[in-house]
Parts: C-alpha cells; structure tokens; sequence
C-alpha cells in the first residue's frame, strides 16, 4: 500500500513549524523519525493532506545537563540513548530500555520525542519517562509549558499535547548516587512489542527503600504506575516477603484487558513473575 | 493565519540526492518513499521493497552513513542526504568479503533479503569488531529471510568477523581476505 497524496513542508523553526501547522487546518501532521507514521500512512490508518517535517529543527536537537535535569531534546534518536554519555550518567534507566526498542536501522531514525508524543502503551520509552517522574516541554501558539509525566498521558494514544503542539523535550531528574535502576521486559521475540514490560527506580538509604518509581507497559491504555506496588516497599528493605506483598499488590495497580492471545490474567501474572525478578535484582545490588 | 506559502504542493519535487557518491537529481512525488525513488527513478534495484511497513528490512540503505529502512521515509525528506545502497557498497569493494562468505556458506537462496541482510551486517561489523553470536542474531533481529534460515547467515557473518580481527592483528603484514 502506498500513502494517500499530501503536501510535504520542510520547517527549520518551532516557530515556523507551528505556524505551517496553524494554517493549515485539521489535517496536518508532525513527521519526526517517520517509524510508526510512515506504516500508518502506508495502510491508511491515517491520510494527512500535509506533512510537516520537524527533522531540520536544531532547538529540538541535543541532550544537555541543565541544573538538576537532564534536558534530552525530542529528536534525540534511539540509538543515541543507547551511546550518549550522558544518558548512560544521569538516565540509565532510559539507557536500559534502549535496547528493547525496535530493531537498530529503526532505532537509527526513531525518535525519543516521536515515542513520548505517540505514547504507544506498549512502548518502552513513554512507560519510563513515567517511573522517572520527568517532565515535557511543550510549545505551541500561546507559549511554551512543563507538564508532569503524571499528567501527560491521558488515555489511549493520547496525551497532554494539543493538537498543533509539539514536544520539545523531556526533562529527567539527575540520577542519583543511591539510585538503582531496573528494567526487562517479556517478549515472544527480540525487538517486537512486550508482552509485559516494567521498569524502576529505587532511592535507597543503605538496604531501604527511600523511594521507588515503578512502571509498567503493554498492560493496559496507557503506562501505568503501580503505585500500590510503589507503597508496599517504600520505607522498607527487599526481602522475599516485600516482593510477594509488592507482587500482590499489583492487583490493585494493574487492569489488563483480554486480548486476541493474551488473556488478562496471564499478562498479570507475568507482570508479578517480571516485578518478582526486578526488584531481586536491585535487592541483590544492596 | 494565512497558510505557509512555501507548503510544497501534492505534485512533483524535485529533490537532489547523492547516491553512491554520485550527484543525482530526481523529481518525485511526497508520498513516493525513499525505497520508490532508488529503485523507479534511479533504476538501483538492489534494494528491495517487501512488507513496506519496516518489518522485513529488504530495503535497508544508508543515510548518511547510518542503515535506514527506504520504506519509512518519504524521497523528499532526503533531499540533501547522501544515500550508499546496495550497489554503491558493492562496487566499493567494503563488503566484498561478507559477499563472498554469504555465497561459500548458502547464507543465501533467492536472495531477496540478502541486500538488507549485507547492510546490516556492515552496519554492524562497523560499530563492534567481534560481535557474538547472540549480538548478531539481534543485529538481524529487523531482517527476515524466508528461504535460507539464519543459521548461515549468522555463521558468515561470524566467520567475516574473524578473518577481519586476524587480518588486522597481523596489521600491515595481512594478507586480503
Ligand atoms: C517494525 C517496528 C518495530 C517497532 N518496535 C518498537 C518497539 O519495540 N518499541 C517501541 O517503543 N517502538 C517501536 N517501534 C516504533 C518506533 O520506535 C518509532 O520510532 C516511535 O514509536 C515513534 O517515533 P518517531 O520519531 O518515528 O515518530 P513518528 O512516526 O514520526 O511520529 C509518531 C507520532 O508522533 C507525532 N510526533 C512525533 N514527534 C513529535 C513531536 N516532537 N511533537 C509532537 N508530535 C510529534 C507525529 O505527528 C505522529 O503522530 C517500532 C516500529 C517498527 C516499524
Ligand atoms: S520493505 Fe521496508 S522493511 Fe520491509
Ligand atoms: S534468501 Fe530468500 S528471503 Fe532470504
């Protein structure tokens, strides 16, 4: 199948990108990496009159130490978050999930913006932007705003980002010494969609928990804290009976729907087996 | 707001390319992808268009320098880029051992996918000199070949990067592959 014909516009600015958008009515769309546009083009889940190229945009580009943030520009590639230094100092949870993602030529053109903006529920990166408690920068006509990752996915497919907005980067808090990360994910074949993926961040104080983010993909609409799980460790150290009553917990966190192979209670299953596993290995760092 | 007027419109761009190290100058439409334009105006049939939907990896090139799927990307978003397909690797001789180690091993048989499976190879061996064999299963994890299996595929490419690393432990003194 090929796209549907449409008008192709080249920006250089956000200011010009969002103005190329402003006045060219409802059917527009913002092309980055192209790596899950382009199929949806392809089978005509989508048929845009324009595009609007956001790849030739320097300010959405670089990935830079800003105070207490790391600011990761949204058209930082997937391979990037697989070799940049910085990500790998101050994100390695984001470096963790890298690999998971897609195949490596997709990874060469895929965006880290792209992934965040479409928020695909069963992507890697959008799961962890959420664990790490970041926040996105959004431009639009009336100015630029921050939204929490707490706030920014809001259901299906959908996120904080109006339409004619773009996202100009994610803002990670600096990982910490006494931070631990960890991130896995079960998939019935390397670089396809998980059926289960879960990633965390502990703060800890010796063998304690301090604070924990911990996020879940591919269980539902959205990425989902597991925010009952987060309670049942917090002030506590890792021992088998935190990770059972933490795994029980996720019951509370975690409505998976039947899918076509999937039934829920497999995909909940899995996810306690994938927590069981994850939070033994940060257990065992200690 | 009035629209942009620079907005190019539904017919023909012209965009200018440099493919195998040659200045090209094609007029294509937005919605011809990348793979479209090497293979129907350029006639470098080499790259192949399978799935079109970046599951199958027949259409790997490389964008400035780095492998890409052709089906993914839109000819006119390359304007300006340097493409190596196929043929321009082939001509240059950079994997003329990979080549040759596919057909002594039948890492081949129809040979469909053998264009995107050898870009990927390259991109590979590139970045890291003694991949394991769990590395270059995952390297190919984005290439399917219906014919050959990839138990071959992995074993020449493993087979390439070793005689490589020989070669150039024996630095000036090696012998060509
Ligand atoms: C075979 C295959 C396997 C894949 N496997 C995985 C996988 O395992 N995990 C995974 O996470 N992804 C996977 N992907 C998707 C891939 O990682 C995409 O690159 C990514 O999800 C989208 O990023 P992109 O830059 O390509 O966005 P695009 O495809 O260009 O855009 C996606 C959407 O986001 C919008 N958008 C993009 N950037 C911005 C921005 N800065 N501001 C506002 N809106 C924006 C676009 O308008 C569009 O609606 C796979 C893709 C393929 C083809
Ligand atoms: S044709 Fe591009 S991946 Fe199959
Ligand atoms: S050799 Fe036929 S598809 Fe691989």
């Amino acid at each position: 199948m090929k796209a549907r014909a449409f008008s192709y516009f080249r920006a250089h600015t956000i200011g010009e990108a969002l103005e190329a958008h402003a006045g060219a009515g409802d059917d527009v769309r913002f092309i980055a990496g192209g790596q899950s546009l382009v199929p949806a083009l392809a089978l005509r889940l989508q048929a845009p009159r324009i595009l609007i190229d956001i790849n030739h945009i320097a300010e959405l580009r670089g990935i830079t130490r800003d105070g207490e943030w790391l600011r990761i520009g949204a058209l930082t590639r997937h391979c990037e978050m697989l070799t940049d230094p910085l990500i790998a100092e101050f994100a390695p949870l984001l470096r963790a999930a890298a690999p998971f993602v897609a195949h490596p030529a997709i990874r060469n053109r895929g965006t880290f913006g792209g992934s965040v903006a479409l928020a695909d529920p069963a992507s890697e990166f959008p799961a962890m932007v959420l664990a790490l408690d970041a926040e996105i920068e959004i431009a639009g006509a009336s100015g630029r705003r921050r939204v929490k990752a707490d706030d920014f996915f809001t259901d299906l497919f959908e996120t904080a980002i109006a339409p004619g907005e773009i996202l100009v980067a994610v803002h990670v808090p600096l990982f910490q010494a006494g931070q631990r990360i960890a991130f896995d994910e079960l998939a019935r074949r390397r670089g396809d969609y998980a059926l289960v993926g879960c990633g965390l961040l502990a703060t800890c104080q010796g063998d304690l928990i301090e604070r924990i983010g911990i996020s879940f993909f591919s269980v539902g609409d959205v990425p989902t804290r597991a925010r009952h799980a987060e309670t049942a460790l917090t002030g506590n150290r890792i021992d088998a009976a935190r990770i059972a009553a933490a795994q029980a917990a996720l019951d509370a966190d975690l409505a998976p729907a039947d899918s076509d192979d999937v039934p829920a209670a497999m995909r909940l299953h899995l996810a306690r087996v994938l927590l069981g596993r994850l939070l033994g290995r940060i257990g065992e760092a200690a | 707001m009035s629209p942009p007027v620079d907005i190019e419109t539904e017919e023909q761009v012209r965009i200018r390319l440099i493919v195998n190290g040659r200045k090209v100058a094609c007029d294509v439409a937005p919605r011809d992808t990348l793979v479209d334009c090497l293979r129907q105006q350029l006639e470098l049939t080499g790259t192949h268009a399978g799935c079109e939907m970046g599951a199958c990896g027949a259409c790997l090139v490389q964008l400035d320098g780095a492998a890409v799927h052709g089906c993914l990307m839109f000819a006119v978003q390359a304007d300006g880029a340097r493409i190596d397909t196929i043929e321009g690797l082939s001509e240059s001789g950079v994997i003329a051992d990979l080549q040759a180690e596919f057909h002594r091993r039948n890492a081949l048989q129809c040979g469909f996918c053998t264009p995107g499976m050898l870009i990927t190879a390259h991109e590979l061996l590139t970045h890291v000199a003694r991949p394991s064999r769990e590395t270059i299963r995952d390297a190919l994890s984005g290439n399917f070949c219906r014919c050959t299996g990839y138990e071959a595929i992995v074993d020449a490419i493993a087979a390439v990067a070793a005689a490589r690393a020989a070669t150039a432990s024996q630095g000036a003194e090696g012998s060509s592959p």
